[in-house]
């Protein structure tokens, strides 16, 4: 009713008031700008894990040995727990009869064994590297992408093989530009292990999500790997803690890693304090969501309930404008404004302030998550939907917070509204 | 004879209904105006001048009587119906003027005519003429805090104007005014009536402002003891 005027009327309203309008508003920015906000940063964090779960691949799955008492989450995962002895771990036979009992389903086992943090140096020139032993297979399932030369292969495993895999970050490092590193000695010193290795190959670095983002390029800390036979002379442990493998098709981990975790409880059936677990892309999918939705729950409590405080400002500030313009609203119904037309006009007024608290609100909440991805270092995804949303229910607030003050507006007494001092 | 545009009989207006302290401010008013008519009603304070004219300007219903304005009974109005009323046949004017704050001259004249559905265009015509009429065209786009007192009643009484009621309802218009004003307000009262024969019902405690009008109503503890013509204009009915 009378749209266009009561939005110009509300607008001029607003504009004469300036600070009170401001204040009545700031509830609701608070509330529209933290729900954009952590939801931009949430969904800017949620692409970037989807997109490092990926890389993964769909089809890979990861097999942990796991303490019993650990909660079943991905964050409570100890890769080689503290107290976890060589008989927890699994055994090389253990792993060859896992994969002849699922041939038809594995397509092949990527076996690790980390020997720790330590660095390559040459002189002044150093490169932070984490010293893996791998087998063969683990380039396919991991998907490690080869820039030059060739991966390792099952001669230097068998034949125990001081040669190396190393990343491109590391060879822009440690040699000179238009340097074939290839065939190239480096030394490698790992927990007071000193040893040359050859350069055999050389994979292409991909920044690792999780890493911190501390470390200067130069300092970043790559892996290096060597043959898993090598590794095993060194570490403590000869059996593994955790491996990874690739099905043969691309659906159905999920339900292979329900048959995985069933034939590993069997082995482990013995052992009071670990179990075996398995993990795969849709899991930890579900598993990322599951917190990312624990968390938006909390803001959105929070955002209800500033929300709910910006409405009661605005239902209070409605209140007060029916009370300050009580003549004028019986100059109205003098005039001839039925009580719906003077109705109208105080919830467009509400309605009105409620949308411009929504868009400050939208627009403090986008440079918010602009500043928080920033700093973590994640893409900024603004969401439509929830601008939209946003929208639609910074209106609902108003209908709703300004329904009761207009309502009050439209059913006073002509009489005495006219002669109210 | 000129048609009946106010017909009252036996009006009672009461307070405080069926309590001990009833208080009746109205008692067997009976009431009739021709078209045309520029009468005042005048009355010390608490005679109910200005509960008579809510009933008249159909902001109140009696508690009992009969009121037709313009022929319309009025007893069984719904509110919406009473709105409708005013906007058509009552221009109200105010002694604190009651311009709408924030709305300049030209919208506080377009008013009556937007709550009558008249389109944006007809609107503006009509109060850009009608503020021409009573000399304020220069300042249609100044807001109420930007004029004065004589200034804001002659926009209201553009405003009255605005959808040609048959009916203009003055309370006290010259109240809040120097006398100087006051009577260039007045003038303009007369202005209009000559020019559009408006019925002009004017409410006021000075009479000589009352003087000046054609027909004197004398209103006293809720009862008409007075209703006589001026020397102004023949008057050719009495209070029945």
């Amino acid at each position: 009713m009378f749209l266009k005027e009561n939005i110009s009327l509300a607008l001029a309203g607003l504009k004469s008031n300036k600070m009170r309008s401001f204040l009545t508003m700031l509830g609701i920015i608070i509330g529209i700008g933290s729900v954009i906000a952590i939801v931009t940063i949430g969904n800017g964090v949620t692409a970037k894990v989807t997109d490092a779960l990926s890389n993964i691949g769909a089809n890979v799955i990861q097999v942990y040995v796991t303490p019993r008492d650990a909660k079943n989450t991905t964050t409570d995962i100890t890769v080689g727990g503290n107290n976890m002895s060589n008989s927890d771990m699994i055994t090389d036979d253990q792993i060859n009869a896992f994969h002849k009992r699922f041939s038809g389903e594995i397509s092949c086992i990527g076996l690790q064994e980390g020997l720790g943090d330590g660095k390559v140096e040459n002189g002044h020139r150093y490169s932070n590297i984490t010293a893996v032993g791998v087998n063969p297979e683990y380039k396919d399932v991991s998907n490690v992408k080869m820039s030059k030369g060739r991966f390792l292969m099952n001669r230097d495993i068998d034949a125990n093989r001081r040669v190396a895999v190393v990343s491109d970050k590391l060879v822009s490092n440690m040699f000179r530009k238009n340097t074939d590193p290839m065939g190239k000695e480096v030394s490698i010193e790992v927990n007071g292990w000193d040893e040359t290795f050859t350069i055999v190959g050389v994979y292409k670095y991909e920044h690792n999500t999780f890493g911190g983002a501390a470390a200067s390029q130069k300092d970043t800390r790559t892996s290096l790997y060597i043959p898993i036979s090598v590794a095993k002379e060194q570490a403590n442990f000869q059996n593994y803690s955790y491996f990874l493998l690739k099905t043969k098709s691309l659906s159905g981990s999920q339900v292979f890693s329900k048959k995985i975790d069933s034939y590993f409880s069997k082995i482990y059936a013995g052992n009071q304090n670990y179990t075996c677990q398995s993990y795969n892309m849709e899991n930890m999918m579900s598993t990322v969501s599951s917190v990312m939705g624990t968390i938006s729950k909390a803001i959105a409590a929070i955002a209800a309930i500033a929300l709910l405080v910006g409405g009661i400002g605005v239902m209070n500030i409605m209140l007060v404008s029916v009370t300050e313009r009580t003549r004028e609203i019986g100059t109205r119904k003098a005039l001839g404004a039925r009580s719906s037309y003077i109705r109208a006009q105080f919830l467009v007024e509400a309605v009105i302030i409620c949308l411009i608290g929504g868009a400050i609100g939208i627009l403090v909440g986008i440079l918010l998550a602009w500043i928080g991805v920033t700093m973590i270092k994640v893409k900024l995804v603004i969401s439509a939907p929830v601008i939209l949303f946003s929208v639609g229910f910074s209106m609902l607030i108003g209908i709703f917070f300004g329904y009761y003050p207009a309502k009050k507006a439209s059913q006073l007494d002509p009489i005495d509204a006219l002669r109210y001092e | 004879m000129a048609r009946e545009i106010i017909k009252m009989t036996d009006i009672d207006k009461n307070y405080f209904i069926g309590t001990p302290n009833e208080l009746h401010i109205l008692k067997k008013i009976s009431l009739t105006v021709h078209e045309g008519e520029f009468l005042s009603i005048i009355g010390p304070s608490g005679s109910g001048k200005s509960t008579l004219m809510d009933i008249i300007g159909v902001l109140d219903r009696p508690t009992a009587g009969t009121y037709m304005l313009d022929g319309m009974p009025t007893s069984q109005m719904t509110d919406n119906d009473m709105s409708d009323i005013r906007n058509k046949k009552i221009g109200f004017i105010f002694q604190t003027f009651n311009l709408i704050p924030r709305n300049d001259a030209l919208k506080n004249v377009e008013l009556p005519m937007l709550y009558a559905g008249v389109g944006a265009k007809e609107r503006a015509e009509r109060a850009q003429r009608l503020l021409e009429l009573v000399g304020m065209k220069d300042r249609m786009h100044h807001q109420p805090n930007e004029l004065s007192g004589g200034q804001k009643q002659r926009v209201a009484i553009a405003r009255a104007l605005a959808n040609d009621p048959p009916v203009l309802l003055a309370d006290e218009p010259t109240g809040a005014l120097d006398s100087v004003t006051g009577h260039m307000v007045m003038d303009l009262f007369h202005k209009v009536h000559s020019e559009s024969h408006k019925t002009i019902v004017l409410i006021t405690h000075n009479p000589e402002l009352a003087a000046e009008t054609e027909r004197i109503i004398t209103l006293k503890d809720g009862k008409i003891t007075d209703d006589r013509p001026t020397g102004g204009k023949a008057v050719s009915q009495q209070c029945s």
